[in-house]
C-alpha cells in the first residue's frame, strides 16, 4: 500500500500545529503538544496522518456513542432498581411466604402469588406442549421435505404470525377461539380425556385451555425460526452419511439431523418459554382472570402478568401495589433467567446471534 | 451369524410406516400453524372492514352505550406515541449499534451486548410498570409521553442488534479507503459505514418499529388512554391497541364491532409503515450497496 | 463374499445437463477398481449413481441399467434404501456423528436396520472395527469418547467401520484419503488391500500413485465418458487411448 496521499508531511510528529480548528480552545494546546507514536499498521499511519484537529471530534463522538451503549445498560438498572424498590414493602411484609400464598385478597391486604404463579406456569406449559411438536414440525417441513418454491413462502407466513400484535390475538381469542372451545374442542375433549380429571367442569370457553392455545400460536414461530436455523446449520455431510447407511428420509432426519440440532432446539423451546412467561394482553382477555387453582384447563385462572395488567391502575393503596409490583419482580427474575439459558444453548450453536428471533 | 441387515427383505413395513408417519405429521403441521393466521386475517377482514366507515376515521368515542363514534383521537395517538418513542428508541438504539459495531470488541461491549439482550426479553408489562414508578409517578399523572418513552425502550435492543449486525457487514476496506482520504473516525463511522448499512439499520428500525406499535401492555399504565380529543404530550393519550383492548374486553356490541376495525386499522398502520420503509429504501438505494 | 457390479448405458443428469454419458463398466466381485480423471469428469457422479446417493441432490437424476450382484439399482420395484444398505459409501472428508459414542456411530447401521440383540451387535461392531484396523486404538474408549474426537485418519477408519456394520456387498469410496496425511493415507489404502478379500471396493482417485497402488483395474473418465477401462498395470504402462496417455503423464488435468 502506498505511503498515505496526505500532502502534509506525514512523518514528522513534532511539527507544530497550523492553529487547530477546534471548538474547544483548552483543548487545542494538549493537542499541539508532541506525540511519540509507533505506527503499526496502514490504519495507524493513517490516524497519523489526519490534522489533530480531528481528533477531538473523534473523541467527542467516541463518548457520545459509549454513552448511548451506556445508556441501555442504565436503563435495565433502572427498570430493576424500580421495581425492586417499589416492591420493598411488599417484601417486608411477606417475606417468601409471598410466593406460596394462596389468597389474593385485596379486600383485607392480604397478598398471595400462588394463583398466579400456577396460572402461568400451568398455561406456558400448555402452550409449549402444543408449540412444540407443531413448530418442530414446520421446520423439519420446511427444511427437509418442502419443494423449494414452497419454503420462503411458508416460512414468510409463520413469521408473519410474529407480527399480529398480543391484543388482536386476545380478540380473535373472545370472539373465535372460546367459542370454539366452549361448543365443539371442550366436549370432544371432556367426552375423550374428562378421566384425566383434566377436563372437568363446566366449559366457559374462556378459561386455562383458551389461553394456553392463543399463547402456543404466538410462541410457535419464535421455537420454529430457531429450530430452521439450527436444523439448516446441520452440514449436508451428516445427511449423506445416514443415508449412505440405508435410512429412510425419517431416519435420516431423526439421526441425521435432529439429534445433531438437539441442544440448539431445546434452546429455541426455553427462547419460546421466556416470551410465554411474559406474554400479557392475549391470555388476559381469555383467560378469565379469576385467582384460583383448579385442575381442570377448562378453569379460568389467573396469570402474573394478568393480575398486573388488570389491577395495578386500580390499586388502592400501598401494599397492594407493593404486592404488584413485587409479582412484576419475580417476572422480571424469572424472565431474565429463562431467557439467558436459552441464547447460551442457542449460540452455542450457532456460534452467533440469531437474527430476528424476536421480530 | 444372522445379520437381519443383510436378510434382503428390504425395508421393514414398521420403517416405512414411520417415514410416512412423519411426513404426515409435517405437513399437518404446517397446515395447523397457518390456519389460525388465515383465520386471522380474514376475520380482521371481514369483521373489520364490515363496520368501517369513515365515521370511524374522524369521529372520537361516545359514550358507553351510545352507538356511533370512532377512534380518530386513537388513530392520532397512536401515531404521537410511537413518534415520541421513536425520537428515543431510534437514536439511541443506532448509537448502541454504532458502539457495539465499531468501538465494543472487548469485556464492556460484551456486557452492553448481553444487557441489550436482557432489555429484548423484559415482559412489555414490567416495563409499563417501571416507566410508571420513573415518569408517571413522580409527574403524578399519566402521559403519552411517559407512553413514548416505555415504548422507546422497548425498541432499543431490536434496533441495536441490526445495527451492530449491518455494520460488521461493511467490509473494512470500505472504512480503510474513507480514513485514507483524511476522513476522520466519527466522519466514516456516520456519513460512510452507517450509510452503507442504511438498508439494514432502516429494516432494523422498521421491524422494531412493528414491534412496538402493537403493543398495548406498556400503555396500560402510562398513556393510560384518553376518550376524548387531545394533541397534549404531556397529558393521558389514547392508542389504538389500548382501545381495542378495552372495547374488546366490553359488554357492547357496538364496540364490539368497532374493536375488529380498529384492530384491522392498527394491522394495516403497521404493514404500510413497513411497505413504504421498504418502497423507500429500495428506490434511493444504488445498485450493489446492500 | 463380495458381488459383481455390471453398468449398462449410465445416463446421469443435473438438471437438464448430461453429466455422465452412457457409460458401460462391468466390476468384478472382491477386486478394487479405481476410477481416475481430472476435476469434472463425472467419477464421482459416477460411483454416487451406484447407490443411488446421486438422486438425494436436488433436481439430480440418472437412468440405466445398474446390476449388483443379482439387484437391478434402477429396476422398477427397488428401493432405493434397501440399495444403500446393500452398498455402502466412504466419503471424502470423514463424517463421524458428533453427538454418538465410538461404539454407537458403528453401530448406527444395524439399529436403523432393526438390530436388537446386544450381545451380537457387540460382536459385530467389534468386527468392524477390527476390519477397518481401528479395533486397537479404540476398544478402550468405545462408549467413552465420541466419534468426532477422534484424529483424521482414526475418523474415516470409524466411517469404514460403521459402513462394513451392515455387511454391504460393495464399498464405494469417494477420495477416501484425499483429506488425510500420508501417514493416515497408507494405513487406508493398506485397509483397501484386505478389505477386498470380504467386498468388492470402487474406489474414486485422483491420485494416480494411489490407484496403481491399490486398485487392480481401472477406469479414467473424461467429460462425462468413460474412456479406458483395462487392468491397472496396463492402463499406466500402455494406455491404449491418447487422452488417458496424456492424463496419465500429466500433460493435462
Amino acid at each position: 500500500m502506498p505511503e498515505s496521499p496526505n500532502p502534509k508531511s506525514p512523518a514528522d510528529p513534532a511539527e507544530p500545529a497550523q492553529k487547530p480548528v477546534t471548538a474547544i480552545p483548552t483543548l487545542a494546546q494538549a493537542a499541539t503538544r508532541p506525540k511519540v507514536v509507533v505506527s503499526k499498521s496502514i490504519l495507524e499511519r493513517i490516524r497519523q496522518t489526519r490534522p489533530r484537529s480531528s481528533r477531538i471530534p473523534d473523541k467527542v463522538f467516541a463518548l457520545l456513542i459509549l454513552l448511548t451503549g451506556i445508556s441501555v445498560f442504565m436503563i435495565v438498572v433502572f427498570v430493576a432498581w424500580e421495581l425492586v424498590d417499589k416492591s420493598k414493602l411488599s417484601l417486608h411484609q411477606f417475606g417468601f411466604s409471598f410466593f406460596w400464598g394462596r389468597d389474593w385478597d385485596p379486600v383485607n391486604d392480604q397478598y398471595g402469588a400462588l394463583p398466579f404463579i400456577y396460572g402461568t406456569l400451568v398455561s406456558s406449559l400448555l402452550a409449549l406442549l402444543i408449540a412444540v411438536p407443531l413448530s418442530i414440525g414446520v421446520a423439519v417441513f420446511v427444511t427437509e421435505m418442502c419443494p423449494i418454491r414452497l419454503r420462503p413462502i411458508i416460512s414468510f407466513l409463520v413469521e408473519l404470525l410474529a407480527a399480529i400484535p398480543s391484543v388482536i390475538y386476545g380478540l380473535w381469542g373472545i370472539f373465535v377461539l372460546a367459542p370454539l372451545v366452549r361448543e365443539y374442542l371442550g366436549p370432544f375433549l371432556a367426552k375423550t380425556l374428562g378421566w384425566t380429571g383434566l377436563f372437568s367442569g363446566p366449559i366457559y370457553g374462556i378459561g386455562m385451555l383458551a389461553a394456553g392455545i392463543i399463547m402456543s400460536i404466538m410462541v410457535i414461530p419464535i421455537i420454529s425460526s430457531i429450530t430452521r436455523e439450527v436444523l439448516t446449520a446441520v452440514p449436508q455431510s451428516q445427511r449423506e452419511a445416514v443415508l449412505a447407511l440405508g435410512a429412510t428420509r425419517w431416519e435420516m432426519i431423526r439421526m441425521g439431523v435432529l439429534r445433531n440440532a438437539r441442544i440448539g432446539i431445546v434452546g429455541g423451546v426455553i427462547l419460546g418459554l421466556g416470551r410465554a412467561l411474559g406474554e400479557t394482553m392475549a391470555v388476559t382477555m381469555v383467560i378469565g382472570n379469576r385467582a384460583e387453582i383448579s385442575k381442570s384447563l377448562f378453569a379460568p385462572g389467573y396469570t402474573m402478568a394478568s393480575v398486573i395488567a388488570n389491577e395495578f391502575t386500580e390499586a388502592t393503596g400501598d401494599l397492594y401495589l407493593s404486592a404488584l409490583v413485587e409479582i412484576g419482580l419475580a417476572l422480571f427474575l424469572v424472565t431474565l433467567i429463562v431467557n439467558a439459558l436459552a441464547r447460551l444453548l442457542v449460540w452455542s450453536i450457532t456460534g452467533g446471534r440469531t437474527g430476528r428471533a424476536n421480530a | 451369524m444372522h445379520n437381519p441387515a443383510q436378510s434382503g427383505q428390504g425395508v421393514s413395513i414398521w420403517r416405512r410406516a414411520s417415514n410416512h408417519s412423519a411426513t404426515l405429521f409435517a405437513i399437518l403441521a404446517a397446515i395447523l400453524v397457518i390456519v389460525p393466521l388465515l383465520a386471522i386475517f380474514v376475520d380482521l377482514l371481514i369483521k373489520g372492514a364490515g363496520s368501517f366507515n369513515l365515521a370511524f376515521l374522524t369521529h372520537t368515542p361516545k359514550p358507553p352505550g351510545e352507538e356511533g363514534g370512532g377512534m380518530a383521537n386513537a388513530i392520532v395517538g397512536t401515531g404521537l406515541i410511537l413518534g415520541v418513542a421513536s425520537l428515543i428508541g431510534v437514536p439511541l438504539g443506532i448509537g448502541c449499534g454504532i458502539y457495539l459495531a465499531e468501538y465494543g470488541r472487548g469485556r464492556l461491549g460484551d456486557l452492553i451486548r448481553f444487557t441489550a439482550d436482557v432489555l429484548n426479553g423484559i415482559p412489555s408489562i414490567v416495563i409499563g410498570m417501571s416507566v410508571y414508578g420513573l415518569i408517571v409517578l413522580r409527574q403524578k399523572h399519566f402521559s403519552a409521553f411517559s407512553g413514548g418513552v416505555a415504548l422507546g425502550i422497548m425498541m432499543i435492543p431490536t434496533i441495536a442488534r441490526a445495527t451492530e449486525e449491518m455494520l460488521l457487514m461493511v467490509p473494512n476496506m470500505v472504512r480503510e479507503a474513507a480514513l485514507g482520504l483524511g476522513i476522520p473516525k466519527w466522519r466514516t463511522s456516520l456519513s460512510i459505514t452507517l450509510r452503507t448499512a442504511s438498508g439494514g439499520v432502516i429494516t432494523g428500525c422498521m421491524l422494531a418499529f412493528a414491534r412496538v406499535a402493537g403493543e398495548t401492555a406498556p400503555l396500560l399504565f402510562t398513556a393510560f388512554g384518553n376518550q376524548f380529543w387531545s394533541l397534549k404530550l404531556n397529558q393521558p393519550m389514547a392508542a389504538l391497541s389500548l382501545q381495542v383492548y378495552v372495547y374488546g374486553l366490553s359488554p357492547y356490541d357496538d364496540w364490539h364491532k368497532q374493536a375488529w376495525t380498529g384492530a384491522l386499522i392498527l394491522i394495516t398502520m403497521i404493514v404500510g409503515a413497513v411497505a413504504a420503509v421498504r418502497i423507500v429504501t429500495s428506490r434511493g438505494k444504488m445498485k450493489g450497496a446492500s | 463374499m463380495g458381488v459383481g457390479i455390471e453398468v449398462r448405458g449410465l445416463n446421469a443428469y443435473y438438471g437438464k445437463h448430461l453429466a455422465l454419458k452412457s457409460v458401460d463398466m462391468t466390476v468384478p466381485a472382491n477386486h478394487v477398481t479405481a476410477v481416475i480423471g481430472p476435476s469434472g469428469c463425472g467419477k464421482s457422479t459416477f460411483v454416487r449413481c451406484l447407490n443411488r446417493m446421486h438422486e438425494t441432490i436436488p433436481d439430480a437424476s440418472a437412468e440405466g441399467d445398474v446390476r449388483v450382484g443379482d439387484v437391478s439399482v434402477y429396476g422398477d420395484g427397488t428401493d432405493p434404501v434397501e440399495v444403500r444398505r446393500r452398498i455402502g459409501m466412504v466419503f471424502q472428508k470423514p463424517n463421524p456423528f458428533p453427538t454418538m459414542s465410538i461404539y454407537d456411530n458403528v453401530a448406527a447401521g444395524l439399529k436403523l436396520n432393526g438390530f436388537r440383540n446386544r450381545k451380537q451387535m457387540d460382536e459385530l461392531v467389534e468386527r468392524s472395527l477390527k476390519l477397518s484396523a481401528l479395533w486397537d486404538e479404540v476398544k478402550d474408549t468405545l462408549h467413552k469418547k465420541s466419534g468426532a474426537s477422534l484424529s483424521g485418519g482414526q475418523q474415516q477408519r470409524l466411517c469404514i467401520a460403521r459402513s462394513l456394520a451392515v455387511e454391504p456387498d460393495v464399498l464405494l469410496m469417494d477420495e477416501p484419503a484425499s483429506a488425510l496425511d500420508p501417514i493416515s493415507t497408507s494405513k487406508i489404502e493398506e485397509l483397501i488391500f484386505h478389505l477386498k478379500q470380504h467386498y468388492t471396493v470402487v474406489i474414486v482417485t485422483h491420485n494416480m500413485q494411489q490407484a496403481a497402488r491399490v486398485a487392480e483395474l481401472t477406469g479414467f473418465f473424461l467429460m462425462g465418458s468413460l474412456i479406458e477401462y483395462d487392468k491397472t498395470e496396463k492402463i499406466f504402462t500402455a494406455p491404449a487411448d491418447k487422452r488417458t496417455e496424456d492424463y496419465i503423464t500429466g500433460r493435462f488435468g
